[in-house]
C-alpha cells in the first residue's frame, strides 16, 4: 500500500520580471510505499523544497493530483523544515507540546526527549540552544504528533559533521521504534545512502524524477563509511546520469 | 534632587507668583488632595483615559492586524489612514463636541478618534513584519486559527503593541486635557483651564507633579514588568 502518490503536471512560479513563468515542476510522479524511508536527491535550487511545500498542503498552487496516507485530507504530517522554526517565546517542552493534540497523551514527550537526550533542556528557551539541538527539538516535534508521513528538508544541513552523524543516528533510532513513512530531501549522496531504503534522483529545473535506486546495504553495517563509500563509487559508475545532479 | 535645587534658586531669584518655590507647590499639593479636589479630577481624567485608550487599542489592533494580513484591504484603506493621522487633534475634538453636544461620549470619542491611527499603524507594521517560516509552521501543524494567533502572532506583535501603548499613553494623555478644557466641566485639563485663568502657576504645577507621578505610576507597576514577562525568552 503507498503512503504518497505524487503526480504533479506541472507547477509554475510567476517570473521576478512579472512577464512569463518559471516552470518548477513538469511531470513528476512518484509512489512512496507506507513505511518507506525515500531520499530526494537533486541539485540545489531544483524546487525540493517547494515539492515538499506542496505535500504538506502549504502550497496549493499546482496542477495534478496528490493522496497522502489512508484519510488524505484529515492525514496528519510532519514537517521538519531546514531551519528548525521553534518559536523562540516557548520552552522546548511548550514547543513540542504546543503542537499535540488535546486528546494526546504527553507522556509521549517524556520519551521522545529522552531518545533524543535532551531531558536536560526541555525548559529552556530555543535561543539558548545550539543548532544541533534545535534541530533534535524540531525532529521531536514532528514525531511527537504521530504522523502518517514525515517529511524533512534538509534537516542536518551546516551541521558540522560529528554532529550531524549524531543527530542522523538518533533520528534513525527513533525511526526504527516508530516506523513513519519518511521523504528525506537532501543533496548529500552519503548522507541518503546512510538513511534511505531508496533513492530518488530529480534533475534541475524544471523537475522530475532521473532515475530510482534501492539502497541494498543492510541497515546494520551503514554506520561503516567504507561500505557506503563503495556503494556510492558503484552508483556514480552504474549511473553515469546522477554524477551531474551532485 | 538638581531640579529641585535649581528650581528653589530661580524662584528665590525672580520671587514673584509666576514661579512659585518648591515648598509652596508641595503646599497647594497637600492642600489639594486634603480637599479631595485632586484626587477627583485626577479620577475622572484617568477613568477616560482607560476607557479611551482600551478603546483605541483594541479597535486599532484589530484593524491593524486585518489591515497588515490584506494586501487589498491595506490599499484602500492606505490614503484614509494617512488622513486621519494628519487631521489636528483639535479639528477632531471640536467637531466630535459640535456634531454630538457637549456630552461624556463623544469626549470619548474625541479621544479615540484621535489614538487609533496611531495603533493602526504601528501594528500593522508588526503584522506586515511577522515571520513567514512560523506561520507555514503553524499551518503544517493544524494549528488552529486561535492557537496561531496566540502563540505565534501575538508574541510578535508584542514589541509594537507595546510601543503603541506607550506612545499612546503619552499622546492621550495631552489629547485628553484638552478634550476636558474644551467640553467637560471636570477632570485635569477643565481644573488647570480655571487655574490658568486665575494665574494659579502654583496650583498648576502641583497638578502636574501628580500627573507625571501618576505616570511613572504607570511605567513601574504595569508596563515595566509586562516587558519583562514577554522578553524572559531573549539571550
Amino acid at each position: 500500500m503507498s503512503a504518497i502518490d505524487i503526480n504533479i503536471h506541472s507547477k509554475t512560479y510567476p517570473a521576478i520580471d512579472q512577464v512569463g513563468v518559471h516552470l518548477a515542476i513538469k511531470n513528476l510522479q512518484l509512489s512512496i510505499k507506507s513505511g518507506e524511508f525515500v531520499c530526494l536527491v537533486g541539485p540545489s535550487g531544483s524546487g525540493k523544497t517547494t515539492l515538499l511545500n506542496i505535500i504538506a498542503k502549504l502550497d496549493k498552487d499546482y496542477e495534478g493530483e496528490i493522496t497522502v496516507g489512508r484519510y488524505n485530507a484529515q492525514s496528519k504530517i510532519g514537517c521538519i523544515f531546514q531551519n528548525p522554526r521553534l518559536l523562540p517565546w516557548r520552552t522546548v517542552r511548550e514547543n513540542i507540546e504546543l503542537v499535540l493534540d488535546t486528546s494526546q497523551s504527553l507522556a509521549i514527550v517524556d520519551e521522545l526527549l529522552e531518545v533524543m537526550q535532551l531531558t536536560d533542556s526541555q525548559q529552556v528557551y530555543p535561543e539558548r540552544l545550539s543548532l544541533g539541538m534545535s534541530r533534535r527539538v524540531s525532529i521531536i516535534r514532528a514525531f511527537a504528533i504521530e504522523p502518517e508521513v514525515l517529511l524533512m528538508d534538509e534537516p542536518f544541513v551546516s551541521l558540522d559533521a560529528p554532529t550531524a552523524r549524531q543527530v542522523r543516528e538518533l533520528l534513525l533510532k527513533l525511526w526504527h521504534d516508530r516506523p513513519h513513512t519518511v521523504l528525506f530531501v537532501t543533496h548529500d549522496l552519503r548522507e541518503a545512502i546512510t538513511l534511505a531504503d531508496r533513492l530518488i534522483f530529480l534533475s534541475a529545473r524544471p523537475m522530475s524524477v532521473v532515475s530510482e535506486i534501492v539502497v541494498t546495504i543492510p541497515r546494520a553495517e551503514r554506520h561503516n563509511e567504507s561500505v557506503v563509500e563503495v556503494f556510492r563509487q558503484r552508483l556514480l559508475n552504474d549511473y553515469p546520469e546522477i554524477k551531474q545532479l551532485l | 534632587m538638581v531640579l529641585l535645587v535649581v528650581w528653589q534658586a530661580l524662584a528665590s531669584y525672580i520671587n514673584s507668583g509666576l514661579l512659585p518655590a518648591p515648598a509652596t507647590v508641595a503646599t497647594v499639593f497637600w492642600l489639594e488632595l486634603m480637599t479631595g479636589q485632586l484626587p477627583y479630577h485626577l479620577g475622572v481624567t484617568l477613568l477616560r483615559l482607560l476607557v479611551s485608550f482600551s478603546i483605541a487599542m483594541l479597535l486599532g489592533c484589530a484593524i491593524g492586524i486585518a489591515l497588515g494580513r490584506n494586501k487589498k484591504m491595506d490599499a484602500f484603506f492606505d490614503n484614509w489612514l494617512v488622513i486621519s493621522l494628519n487631521v489636528p487633534a483639535l479639528v477632531t475634538i471640536i467637531l466630535c463636541y459640535v456634531w454630538f453636544g457637549l456630552i461624556e461620549s463623544a469626549a470619548i470619542l474625541a479621544v479615540v478618534v484621535n489614538k487609533l491611527p496611531n495603533v493602526i499603524v504601528t501594528i500593522r507594521e508588526g503584522t506586515r513584519r511577522l515571520d513567514q517560516d512560523l506561520l507555514e509552521m503553524a499551518s503544517s501543524f493544524n494549528f488552529s486559527k486561535h492557537k496561531t494567533l496566540l502563540h505565534v502572532i501575538w508574541p510578535q506583535l508584542h514589541p509594537f503593541v507595546m510601543g503603541a501603548t506607550r506612545s499612546g499613553l503619552a499622546l492621550i494623555w495631552k489629547i485628553i486635557l484638552v478634550v476636558e478644557l474644551l467640553g467637560r466641566s471636570n477632570g485635569m485639563g477643565y481644573q488647570l483651564h480655571l487655574f490658568f485663568q486665575l494665574f494659579d502657576v502654583a496650583s498648576i504645577l502641583a497638578y502636574t507633579i501628580a500627573f507625571v507621578a501618576v505616570i511613572q505610576l504607570i511605567e513601574v507597576m504595569i508596563l515595566k514588568p509586562l516587558d519583562k514577562k514577554s522578553l524572559r525568552w531573549r539571550r
